[in-house]
């Protein structure tokens, strides 16, 4: 598996200002850094507080002996550590990184300032509702401008992420059949959803029947009325699809699933192409879940933390999850008093300090600000598909919103694959777009800009996406060893799935 | 490629007879969509199943493929070697990466099997 | 303190000329439709029914400037009471107030962790990883258990993960039984995910004097058709269980032991879960520095035992190799999970809580081997210190038996009026645990940490002790 090359020189591209950056070379683990002696925080010492043997506070089998392993360090060590870490990972703040359906769009620093703001970030989450009229007045402003934006009823910021927020609204519909005293069978997916769809499905106590995308990359109206029949809970589809492209039948598809009694659920990841310009609920959806993470601007973290609150239609609303936030005569409350809501999915009410980012971010767009956002993010991946088309194969013409979905069958008559595609884009300082997603399309490459990208950064990303396409034909196996300028080379995932790894032990050192 | 006396499924499994039990394993064609196998579960032996049963699971970095057994039985054999070493599934699926040995109830089980002349046509078709 | 102004949607002024965040401008956007061969922005969502596109804007109030969020924002938390700035505070009940180093912040608002996806290109994304790789650790060594993941969303879901992985990896078996006294978000959560899964029951098992499950009943529920049982400690009631009084009980049976640990800062001094017999670990980390920000984002956790690896629900950083042979880590294990099994998924669980990983990887680095423990030591000492005074002041114990930091108290008098004495004091005295569990309708729970200082606590044992007639 061990290729060797020569490390090549660093690709020439016109107008390309950006080098890959070089993180630290082979840093250490936290872990072998230690020194017994070093500590990084100041503590009083036990005196001060009491000098009774533990012994006596604790019966001795209950308690545990210091444990080997934990790593003694400064301030400065752990300063040291993070910061060399940090220069081994590609930021969206340095380019491109265009992850079709996440939505790596600019994430605005006065939101992180406002989270920490004492008021927020100090507040308990059981403090009696008249201490914390802020936080509830909050959510209150958020839940309203998450209606006007959605068009629909009633929304909770209680789901966690996505995932629970997609969760909680197939078990809304599962609540809704049983206070009825009905129960279906069935949800209908289409092939491109993505994976937590059919899992939130099957975990709500679904059975998940596929749908497949037609030549254009949307539901056959025709296949849709076949598979839906009063077994059928509900319909789950992603608006845009996950090819970008947008249901344009999507009233005719509202019609045909509310005609058998069904609920239609949209999965709000890509809000982003129409947030502003058109709304959900006047599509005909029933149920969605929004991603505070994705159009709405709260920071990937690295993978987490989100927020996925869930919004309703009208008749929905008594199975949403407890709390949720209501307004009183003497001022904002929390509602537990709800026997049909489904429950509860976490502790305490919801990722507070992700709510907050997301009203900060709203209110400093504006309602026209927003629409501005759909425009420019459909703007901007229509101009990148223009600039790759001829170079890259398009599996469907239909016309592409906020993403556009590219794949390697151009590429592979030189045995060039996406995955090669993807790593060699790196040495060309650009993180790679979603690879093999949706499973619906053999190879394809997912390229979403989002808005908050500058026409000079397009234009150089179209320009290396190229000259690569250039190297596959006639130097494939330059690209198939990429990459070269990275912290680390292509790494390898079998061995890392055969003999698992996950700690570090004292003895391996 | 694909041993002429062996029997062989939709699933791109294969299947060889010996008296009263059978060995199955997984094609080439199988090893190949799955690409590097990472690891192997197989069920207990002494365990029994019916036809098309799950009895197992082949993981690869970037799939999953289910194992059915094909006929009614009960589990003779696992094979350790592909659970202490998964490579060997891809270096040789027909012959050391075979995965278990049934004793089977009925050789009803195998009239839905393909021959190998229909399973080499199975697969040139891309029927997939 | 100012009047919160709301701002009106009905004024919102339109702004002249470009967006702060968006980079293209209006020149950038002609050349763009031409090169596009569009005549109008409004030819690109021609896809969007003419019947329902928007004609007005959305009726949201902005766009406002970094001053006037900063106006709003303020008003709206200068509006809440908090800990630290005018209130005392001793409610814990699964968040708990601890002091957060300063760098903490520092480190994880570089752009390179704040902004950066999930590392599914591990080229590019080694920072991440080996900071996941850490946490890992960090959490294997603290639960005594071989294997953790990346993290869950939070404490609740956690314990339901774990239910569903123990009844998953179990396979013939349909019971999960859970102690009563584990903390009431998390059970009802796992009532949530359990209700649609048809052969999955959840039974409760009580408590017994002590405040420590009650054994004998717990036996009497065991039979072979269990798949694990659940316990916290210390509980909902901050009374330390001990894990192997259950663990035993439950293996005897065959079922697996999950422990629950609503204070992960207990771990640095109990026993682990591990050395009590837990097949799995569960839990909330929201104390290794995050603060209690309202109820979230907090950080759940989940370790096993090293034959359950690949039933883990959520991410796993492995160490691996490049192709030059360095170190490095990937993401590892992902057949696992929704984005390859769908709906054979261990869970539907797709984001974890990187970013709060990461700030309690940086805060367990700081503290260490040594400052974990102490801080540890003050938290119990403080805590069982002030147990004693409140005793002495009239009111009592309500379970005989140890506690970390946090304990419940008998009230000679109704908890509300007690609590709302305390609040016109200014201290939220405590969470009461009547609405829960109607038995202890005259008991609240007190938490104490390094953040409450001596003067604090001598106030609430005054104030208490004017209350509690001694």
């Amino acid at each position: 598996m061990a290729e060797t090359h020569d490390t090549p020189p660093v690709p020439e591209v016109p107008g390309l200002e950006h080098t890959p950056e070089i993180g630290w070379r082979n840093p250490k683990l936290l872990f072998e850094t230690s020194r017994p002696g070093r500590l990084g925080v100041q503590l009083p010492p036990i005196g001060t507080v009491d000098d009774t043997p533990l012994a006596t506070l604790l019966p001795e089998e209950l308690l545990r002996p210091a444990i080997d392993g934990m790593p003694e360090l400064s301030e400065v060590d752990v300063v040291r550590h993070f910061t060399r870490l940090s220069r081994r990972n590609y930021t969206p703040e340095l380019g491109l990184y265009p992850l079709g359906s996440c939505t790596m769009k600019y994430n605005p620093r006065i939101n992180e300032e406002a989270a920490r703001y004492p008021g927020f970030a100090n507040s308990h989450p059981l403090q009696p509702a008249s201490t914390v009229q802020g936080n509830l007045a909050l959510c209150w402003a958020l839940e309203e401008a998450l209606r006007e934006i959605t068009g629909l009823s009633r929304v909770s910021l209680h789901p966690a992420a996505g995932a629970q927020g997609e969760f909680a609204g197939i078990q809304m519909v599962q609540a809704a059949f049983a206070k009825r005293g009905e129960k279906r069978r069935y949800v209908l997916i289409p092939d491109s959803a993505h994976g937590t769809n059919p899992a939130s499905a099957h975990f709500a106590g679904f059975e998940v029947q596929e749908l497949l995308s037609n030549e254009h990359g949307t539901l056959d109206l025709e296949d849709l009325e076949r598979a839906m029949t009063e077994d059928v809970a509900a319909l789950m589809l992603t608006v845009p699809n996950t090819l970008g492209v947008f249901e344009n039948h999507i009233l005719e598809i509202a019609r045909i699933v509310h005609g058998k009694g069904g609920y239609l659920y949209c999965d709000g990841a890509n809000l982003n192409a129409f947030v502003g310009k058109v709304r959900p609920g006047d599509m005909g959806v029933d149920v969605l879940h929004l991603n505070l993470h994705k159009t709405f601007t709260t920071p990937h973290g690295g993978g987490g933390p989100g927020a996925g609150p869930v919004a309703v239609a009208a008749e929905l609303a008594p199975f949403l999850p407890v709390p949720t936030v209501e307004k009183g005569e003497d001022g904002f409350y929390l509602d537990f008093d709800r026997p049909d809501s489904i429950g509860r999915l976490r502790s305490f009410h919801g990722q507070f300090g992700m709510l907050v980012r997301a009203l900060a971010y709203i209110l400093a767009m504006g309602g026209r600000g927003l629409a501005r956002v759909a425009e420019t993010a459909v703007l901007n991946a229509n101009y990148l598909r223009k600039g790759l088309e001829g170079h890259y194969h398009l599996p469907h013409d239909s016309p592409a919103m906020h993403e556009v979905v590219f794949n390697d069958k151009s590429q592979a008559e030189f045995g060039v694959t996406t995955m090669d595609i993807a790593k060699r884009m790196m040495d060309y300082g650009f993180h790679p777009p979603t690879v093999y997603f949706p499973i619906s399309i053999s190879g394809a490459l997912m390229i979403e800009p989002t808005e908050t990208v500058a026409k000079e950064d397009l234009d150089s990303f179209i320009e290396a996406m190229r000259a690569i396409a250039r190297e596959a034909e006639t130097a494939p196996d330059l690209v198939k060893g990429a990459p070269y300028t990275t912290p680390v080379r292509r790494c390898d995932e079998v061995a890392a799935a055969r003999k698992p790894i996950l700690r570090w032990t004292p003895e391996a050192g | 490629m694909y041993p002429k006396d062996n029997l062989y499924s939709k699933e791109h499994e294969w299947v060889r007879v010996e008296d009263d039990t059978c060995v199955i394993g997984i094609t080439e064609f199988a090893q190949k969509e799955l690409g590097e196998v990472v690891f192997v579960e197989l069920p207990d032996p002494e365990l029994t199943f019916d036809a098309h049963d799950e009895i197992g699971t082949i993981e690869s970095v970037k799939a999953v493929a289910e194992i059915y057994t094909p006929v009614s039985g009960e589990v003779v054999e696992i094979n350790d070697a592909v659970i202490d070493d998964p490579a060997v599934l891809n270096d040789d699926p027909h012959g050391e990466g075979w995965l278990v040995k049934m004793r089977f109830h009925s050789s009803k089980d195998f009239d839905g099997l393909m021959s190998h002349e229909e399973y080499v046509e199975y697969v040139s078709k891309g029927d997939d | 303190m100012t009047e919160t102004q709301t701002p009106d949607p009905k004024k919102a002024v339109a702004s002249e000329g470009g967006h702060r965040y968006l980079p293209i401008g209006e020149v950038d956007q002609r050349e763009m439709l031409e090169a596009i061969g569009a005549a109008s922005i409004e030819d690109l969502f021609a896809s969007l029914p003419e019947a329902i596109r928007l004609q007005q804007p959305v009726n949201v109030a902005g766009p406002l400037s970094d001053q006037e969020l900063r106006s709003y924002l303020h008003g709206l938390e200068e509006r809440n009471q908090v800990a630290g700035r005018n209130l005392s505070s001793f409610l814990g009940a699964g968040a708990y107030r601890h002091d957060s180093p300063a760098v903490i912040d520092s480190l994880i608002t570089r752009s390179e962790f704040l902004t950066v996806y999930t590392p599914y290109q591990p080229e590019v994304s080694q920072g991440t990883l080996q900071a996941i790789f850490e946490f890992q650790t960090f959490m294997s060594l603290l639960t005594g258990l071989p294997v953790a993941n990346a993290s869950l969303y939070e404490g609740a879901s956690a314990l339901a993960e774990a239910a569903l992985m123990a009844y998953r990896v179990q396979r013939k078996r349909h019971k999960v039984i859970v102690a009563g006294s584990i903390h009431p978000h998390y059970r009802a959560t796992l009532d949530t995910y359990a209700k649609n899964l048809e052969d999955l029951e959840v039974v409760e098992v009580g408590w017994d004097a002590t405040g420590r499950v009650d054994l004998e009943a717990l036996e009497a529920l065991l039979d072979d058709d269990t798949a694990a049982v659940a316990v916290q400690s210390p509980n909902h009631f901050g009374v330390v269980e001990g894990w192997s009084r259950v663990s035993e009980v439950a293996h005897k049976a065959g079922a697996l032991s999950i422990g629950v640990v609503a204070e992960a800062l207990s771990m640095a001094l109990l026993q682990s879960p591990g050395d009590g017999g837990c097949d799995i670990a569960v839990g909330e980390a929201q104390s290794f520095g995050l603060p209690v920000s309202f109820g979230g984002p907090y950080l759940g956790f989940m370790a096993a035992r090293d034959e359950y690896k690949r039933s883990l629900p959520g991410r796993l950083a492995g160490q691996t190799v490049d192709a030059l042979g360095k170190r490095a880590f990937v993401l590892t294990l992902a057949t696992r999970e929704q984005h390859i099994r769908r709906e054979k998924a261990t869970s539907n669980i797709c984001t974890n809580q990187a970013l709060c990983a990461l700030a309690a990887t940086i805060y367990l680095s700081l503290h260490g081997k040594v400052g974990l423990r102490r801080l540890a030591e003050i938290n119990l000492r403080r805590a069982t210190t002030t147990r004693r005074r409140l005793a002495e002041a009239g009111f009592p114990v309500r379970f005989d038996a140890p506690c970390f930091n946090e304990f419940a108290v008998r009230s000679p008098r109704p908890v509300p009026e007690v609590l709302a004495h305390l609040e016109a004091r200014g201290i939220l005295g405590g969470v009461p645990l009547g609405g829960d569990y109607p038995d202890l309708e005259d008991t609240f729970l007190v938490a104490v940490t390094e953040c409450n200082q001596p003067a604090e606590l001598d106030r609430l044992v005054a104030e208490l002790a004017t209350l509690g007639g001694k």
